[in-house]
């Protein structure tokens, strides 16, 4: 148990010396080029710290992440769906393989700029553009999970009776569980860089749209602030839910 | 009685593959409790065979019988284990098991074929003997009406595939069901079998059946090597 602290300690020694690092060069460079338009970290803390103070940050930072729990939710249901779909029907496949290589190319921009124009300027056209920009890339996951499903193990739960309830939650879900973490991981980091755009755009709250507003300020101290607060949300979801569900699924493995 | 009657089962041409018939006109009985090997070179149909019999192809001509009374309960022993790599051997056992069966089978069966301190270990860790004892566990916990084995000790070295056979029979001493044991090699099913069922390359049929006389437990090496003198192929 000691050997394994000292062991994660180690680890753990790496990482925080490279952050610091990170934040000395900048500090130097805000230093050397005294300028407005680099502020040293001092200044973004303070900036930070007083956003927090004054609940203007947790408000719009809520606001983003509700955005994204909806947009995340839904574009992982439905995206499930249609991939485990097509990965069972080979026909079906064949007939929305070419939508999905199409939907898969369109720029986020573009779904976002029609969606706005479309269903106006609303919250359905905000979470609608961030599920369709998601959405397939989840499908093509879980299709790819569903064509790897071992026919050995469901003809064994066949000749064994274990029925529909046991053999999903037994022999199917094990296997797609690892595609659906793969799926959550890289959406979770597509979704928050696109949900930005889509309150830039046309949202009167929320992340991007404090961000859209310290741009035309030139108040890059806010923008950097607000951009740290929103990198750690992001990274504390990956280390306190994504990870251990990943290591959750891995536990049988050698 | 177990009837199977196979009339016609055929592949149809996939690919570059051309359409090809694996069984034609296939007759066999099984008479209750008995042991009886199916033997034939590769590639003669016996893995399709059993496929039928256990419902996982229904794609064929003829019509198979396993019981008067509801549907028959099944152990089937696949060429590979087969177990659920994220259960522990426990679990693989209870996850077969019936609704309404003693839970204590499982028990008494993990003793029988040494595996009660492997219990809660996960399939990965264990070797390929030990996850056929495993799987051959399973088989024997669902208290099958007909059991199933597809080649079940192939690719074992010589001494652990013995001792598989020997397992295998101390536990069809206890609990004798019906089996039907596929295999290609003849020294196997002589030292396990009431009889032996040859099959002819495809498209299969039954080429000729022997009854052996009546053993105990498994053949002796000399008795199993006297019947081989007597009825291998020249």
């Amino acid at each position: 148990m000691r050997w394994e602290a000292a062991n994660s300690l180690r680890a753990a020694t790496v990482p925080a010396a490279s952050l610091l690092s990170l934040v000395l060069i900048w500090q130097v460079a805000a230093w050397w080029l005294a300028s407005p338009l680099l502020p040293s970290p001092a200044v973004v803390f303070a900036t930070l710290g007083r956003g927090i103070a004054t609940g203007e940050l947790l408000h719009h930072l809520g606001i983003t992440l509700l955005r994204l729990g909806i947009s995340f939710a839904l574009a992982m249901i439905l995206g499930s769906i249609l991939g485990i779909l097509l990965g069972y029907h080979a026909t079906l496949d064949r007939w929305f393989d070419p939508w999905l290589t199409v939907f898969l190319n369109i720029p986020a921009l573009v779904t976002i700029i029609l969606c706005y124009v479309w269903f106006g300027l609303s919250e359905t056209a905000a979470i609608t553009a961030v599920v369709v920009n998601k959405l397939p890339n989840v499908a093509v996951t879980l299709r790819e999970g569903t064509r790897h499903l071992d026919r050995g193990l469901l003809e064994m739960a066949r000749v064994y009776r274990f029925g529909t309830w046991k053999t999903l939650r037994h022999v199917i879900w094990p296997q797609l569980y690892p595609f659906v973490v793969t799926a959550a991981r890289t959406g979770l980091a597509l979704i928050w860089k696109i949900i930005l755009v889509v309150e830039l755009l046309g949202r009167s709250d929320g992340m991007g749209y404090q961000l859209h507003l310290f741009f035309q300020l030139f108040d890059v101290a806010g923008i950097l602030a607000y951009t740290l607060a929103f990198v750690i949300v992001i990274q504390a979801i990956e280390w306190i839910l994504l990870q251990p569900l990943d290591r959750y699924a891995r536990r049988w493995h050698r | 009685m177990i009837h199977i009657h196979i009339e016609r089962k055929t592949y149809p041409a996939s690919g570059r593959a051309e359409s090809h018939t694996a069984i034609a006109g296939l007759e066999l009985h099984l008479g209750e409790h008995e042991f009886v090997c199916l033997v034939g070179p590769s590639g003669c149909g016996k893995t399709t065979l059993l496929n039928l019999i256990a419902g996982l192809d229904r794609d064929f001509q003829g019509t198979i019988h396993l019981s008067k009374t509801g549907t028959p309960r099944l152990g089937y022993v696949f060429q590979e284990p087969r177990l659920l790599p994220w259960r522990t051997v426990r679990e693989n056992l209870e996850l077969a098991l019936p609704p309404r069966r003693d839970p204590a089978v499982i028990d008494e069966l993990l003793v029988l074929t040494g595996l009660t301190e492997f219990q809660h270990t996960y399939p990965q860790r264990l070797s390929l003997g030990m996850s056929r004892r495993v799987a051959l566990a399973r088989a024997f916990a669902v208290e099958p009406d007909l059991l199933l084995m597809d080649e079940p000790f192939v690719s074992l070295d010589a001494p652990t595939a013995e001792k598989m056979r020997r397992l295998l029979a101390d536990l069809w001493q206890r609990r004798p069901h019906t089996v039907l044991f596929v295999t290609h090699d003849l020294r196997e099913a002589l030292e396990l079998a009431d009889r032996l069922v040859f099959l002819t390359p495809p498209p299969s049929r039954v080429a000729r059946e022997v009854t052996l006389p009546h053993a105990p437990r498994l053949r002796s090496p000399e008795v199993v090597e006297t019947l081989y003198r007597r009825l291998a192929p020249k």
